[in-house]
């Protein structure tokens, strides 16, 4: 992780561009996790490649080649039988092109090891992908379009004493005309505040009058002109956003009131002991909020007065983060874990984005009593929806645990076996009592399919799939949960939570 | 036992096929192409209304369709991966790049040992020795070193750039491929544009008909305008760590010439960027400024974007599918936008983006230009370059005088800007120029040049 003052590694550089997307953590989780892939079909191999182009290099392979007797003794189901306990050396498992019984085998196997299962297939124009994990945290989700944490709803002290030292009607012109924009709003919104018994600007009339108020403090010249003040057309125009109330996010709020965050024990891995620190923080020294982000964005301001304003919010979320670490150590000390290496490391910026997805199990999808009906039927509202793609996937399994083979992989059979194709797709409608109405075109195309795997669908399942599976690995960014369906006709995908 | 020994040897002479490319003339074996006979020589309910299955239109992707790929890069090398195991064999890649260190860890036709060589070569020796039958022509050249000639050959022109400028040009080239009967346009002369883009984790695909659906043009302004920071703030007044390197980079390389009289900054030289670094350093300190490390810098004086290989993957299989579509008339192809994104999840959005009616590259209407008479010649050349429909880069403007062709400002070649540079204080009318002159403007957006009309304005 050398930073250039010798030069960059050849790893280094051959890794620049994704190194600047998971950082240097990020690369070393993707090349120490183990990672086991079945299936080096079109799909497998777009996906291996995909995994092994940026790193990961401990892969393991297993090549279905039933023909050849002496590797045999890897199929899957060989493993399943045998020895089980293989997958659970594994951070991941990813299955491609799995039949039926074998995917719900090692799914429930996986399920009861705790290590998270990708499953990836593609049918003719079709692409699915369905992760089962129990847990997954994330602590580095990288949102993409967060609101920055200003504070200006609500100042702390040393906030408010920095604005204090401004007096915006006692400036010159240079130092007026580079004050930041945030400087700006909270002396005006004080002004507000007296003004309007202390209420923040709340409607479209109220910010109306309140950019208002900002504008008329441009300076004017002599012939009353108002000057080019940038830095107050910044203001108004943030005003909008700026004047946002601080608070806690409710997928946040979420993680606070999972039970991992309410009950530490010795056990609790490092996610759930910072969740409850950070937790404990806002109930106490953060008076309901989270630390501050420490963060600006930058604006027009002479380089003095941005760069003071930005260690105002930088020192107070070193503060806020020492407090939180106080409470960790503290945890950790009430389950007796002194001298614990913490494996994950904290930065302020990421406390209001904590992430925790909980993917179901595929016996949890597959049961009767507790298949996600509402989802499927609600979605077969509009009948072309994703959700008829699914429905003929768990068709095709069906007809081939009947027959044996796939639907119209010969030309001969096509015609033949749309209509036992559709009296599989009946049977599964029927016994898990799902009302909805399955056009028979979708019948009649998943015969045309004839299970073939055309190499432009595998290509993006295994873009898809790989990184998915670099979010499993890295704990970095947000994996989908936990059913998605790719439509290579009309170029077009859903997420559903099965 | 036999049975098992011959199925073993079908495999291995499958292996062989892919690896070596034997096999016989074609270097098809049995069963080859059925992933992708099943959508050609089947009937289907959801197949474009022109589709007929038939065993020729495998003949015709395999032996006539020819394919221009533009760029063998991060979605090139994933374009003709796709293209050749989809049956196109005919297939033309243009690059005008050499192979560097940091593509590997996505461009995956290329090794370390292959650094320095030219992407189109690389690419087509790999993708022509492991895929039998399959004829990938490079060209190590830019797109605009080509003419009509060249681009009129293709049924389909698919593109993985990195660039808006390129592509506007590559839009551009095949407007001017249209022909039109009577206003009507022929069909024949429309050469289908997939065109895929990425930026680290998102990504978009779309199909253009030129002459028919919206062009590169028509949606400009969906395209993010460059972070350039103003001069002031680089000059006078820095607050982030980019703001000191752009310093180094704009101001002091050319003051101090670090590496001798002329010697260019060259992103890709580390001594250069290790200079750049430590003076950025230096300027970062005297502001208090914390943050400017060697990969920013480098990021920053390259432009660099984050890409990874999944991105690559996904977007270039969704235009090869296109082509696919298209080539085939298997199924109607996507109208004709497609954003992807998979931060949070996955989520794609497809929609159809809609033409501009008076889009300056597609929309065949000479645009409008209104200024009073009394306007400067400057004011004109600020517009083409500042309105969000023509974003031009360094137009250069000529009208015809006196029955003669004058150019009136002509940027790119220093003698004629420095004799034309006194027209951009003239007025119009100095200028002599009239109400409803027809103005000609050539930029490297475009290879055609643009005619406008002025329209004097009181």
């Amino acid at each position: 992780m050398a930073d250039g003052s010798k030069g960059k590694s050849t790893k280094e550089q051959k890794y620049d561009r994704q190194l600047r997307l998971w950082g240097d953590h990020g690369q070393d989780a993707l090349e120490n996790a183990h990672v086991c892939v079945i299936n080096a079909t079109a799909t497998g191999t777009e996906l291996l490649k995909n995994l092994v182009l940026p790193g990961k290099c401990s892969i393991k392979q297993n090549i279905k080649s039933p023909d050849i007797s002496r590797f045999q003794i890897f199929t899957p189901d060989k493993l399943l039988d045998n020895d089980p306990e293989f997958f659970h050396r594994f951070s991941l498992v990813i299955g491609v092109q799995l039949e039926e019984s074998t995917c719900l085998r090692l799914g429930a196997v996986l399920w009861n090891a705790g290590v998270p299962f990708l499953a990836c297939r593609t049918y003719g124009l079709v692409g699915y992908m369905r992760l089962a994990v129990r847990e997954h945290t994330v602590i580095e989700s990288h949102p993409d379009n967060a609101l920055e944490d200003l504070r200006l709803d609500q100042p702390f002290t040393e906030l408010k004493n920095h604005v204090q030292s401004y007096n915006l009607d006692n400036m010159e012109k240079k130092h007026h005309s580079h004050t930041p924009w945030i400087i700006i709003v909270a002396k005006y919104l004080e002004k507000w505040y007296n003004e309007h018994n202390f209420q923040l600007p709340k409607n479209y009339k109220e910010k109306e009058s309140f950019r208002e108020l900002i504008r008329n403090g441009i300076l004017q010249n002599e012939n009353g002109v108002p000057e080019d003040e940038e830095n107050f057309e910044e203001a108004i125009k943030n005003v909008n956003t700026a004047l946002n109330p601080t608070k806690v996010r409710i997928l946040t709020l979420e993680i606070f009131d999972g039970e991992e965050c309410k009950n530490i024990t010795s056990q609790t891995p490092a996610f759930w002991i910072m969740a409850r620190a950070v937790k404990e923080f806002v109930e106490s020294e953060g008076g309901g909020n989270l630390p501050v982000r420490g963060t600006i964005p930058d604006m027009i301001a002479d380089s003095e007065k941005f760069i003071n304003l930005q260690n105002v919010y930088r020192e107070k979320a070193m503060q806020d983060a020492l407090l939180v670490a106080k409470h960790v150590e503290s945890l950790l000390q009430s389950v007796g874990k002194v001298h614990v290496i913490l494996l994950f490391f904290y930065h302020s910026k990421n406390a209001a984005f904590l992430r925790v997805v909980h993917c179901r199990s595929l016996a949890d999808e597959y049961s009767v009593e507790s298949l996600n009906k509402d989802e499927i039927t609600s979605c077969m509202d509009s009948p072309d929806c994703e959700m008829v793609l699914y429905l003929m996937l768990r068709s095709i399994d069906r007809f081939h645990q009947q027959h044996s083979r796939y639907p119209g992989v010969y030309n001969y059979q096509v015609e033949e076996d749309i209509g036992k194709l559709k009296l599989c797709v009946n049977s599964l409608l029927q016994e898990y009592g799902l009302n909805v109405n399955v056009k028979d075109d979708y019948i009649h195309e998943f015969c045309r399919y004839g299970a073939s795997e055309p190499h432009t669908v595998a290509s993006f399942l295994g873009g898809c799939a790989a990184q998915e599976a670099i979010k499993i690995i890295t704990h970095q960014f947000v994996p989908f949960n936990n059913t998605f369906i790719y439509n290579a006709m009309s170029q077009t995908s859903a997420t559903f939570q099965l | 036992m036999l049975e098992t020994r011959s199925r073993f040897e079908v495999t291995q002479r499958r292996q062989m096929a892919v690896d070596s490319g034997h096999g016989d003339s074609t270097g098809d074996w049995d069963g080859r192409w059925n992933h992708v006979r099943k959508f050609l020589e089947r009937s289907g309910p959801f197949t474009h209304p022109d589709f007929e299955p038939s065993t020729e239109s495998l003949q015709f992707l395999l032996e006539t369709c020819k394919i221009l790929v533009i760029g063998a890069g991060g979605l090139g090398c994933e374009l003709l991966k796709n293209l050749a195991l989809s049956g196109f064999r005919n297939i033309h890649v243009v690059d005008m790049d050499t192979i560097d260190v940091s593509n590997l860890n996505r461009q995956f036709l290329f090794r370390a040992k292959d650094v320095g060589r030219p992407k189109a070569d690389v690419a087509a020796d790999f993708v022509n020795s492991r895929i039998p039958g399959c004829s990938v022509v490079p060209h190590f050249k830019k797109i605009q070193d080509f003419d009509e000639t060249f681009y009129k050959q293709f049924h389909i022109i698919v593109c993985g750039l990195d660039s808006i400028v390129a592509r506007r040009w590559m839009n551009g080239m095949l407007m001017s491929l249209l022909s039109f009967d009577d206003g009507v346009l022929d069909p024949s002369s429309i050469i289908p544009l997939i065109d895929g883009g990425t930026e680290g984790f998102k990504g978009n695909a779309r199909v253009i008909l030129p002459g028919m659906t919206a062009c590169i043009d028509c949606t400009l302004e969906l395209y993010p305008p460059q972070i350039n920071f103003p001069m002031c703030t680089i000059a006078s007044m820095p607050r982030l760590p980019e703001h000191c390197i752009e310093y180094v980079r704009i101001l002091l390389w050319p003051k101090e010439e670090p590496f001798g009289d002329g010697t260019a900054l060259d992103g890709d030289n580390p001594e250069h960027i290790q200079w750049v670094f430590h003076k950025a350093q230096e300027r970062a300190s005297e502001f208090s400024i914390t943050g400017v490390t060697y990969r920013l810098t480098q990021g920053v004086v390259k432009r660099i974007i984050p890409a990874v290989a999944s991105t690559n993957a996904v977007i270039a299989a969704a235009c090869a599918m296109e082509v696919f579509k298209i080539a085939s008339s298997a199924y109607i192809p996507l109208n004709n936008y497609l954003v992807f994104n998979d931060v949070d999840g996955l989520y794609t959005y497809t929609f159809e983006a809609e033409r501009k009616e008076n889009c300056p590259a597609c929309s065949q209407i000479a645009q409008d230009l209104r200024f009073p008479p009394s306007a400067k010649l400057q004011e004109v050349l600020e517009y083409l370059t500042e309105n969000a429909s023509l974003q031009m880069k360094s137009p250069a403007i000529t009208a015809t005088l006196e029955g003669k062709n004058k150019t009136l400002y002509l940027q790119t070649v220093a003698s004629i800007e420095q004799r034309t540079r006194p027209n951009l204080s003239k007025t119009l009318k100095e200028l002599g120029l009239v109400d409803g002159q027809e103005l000609a403007v050539a930029d490297v957006t475009t290879p055609q040049t643009v005619l406008f009309k002025l329209r004097f304005t009181t």
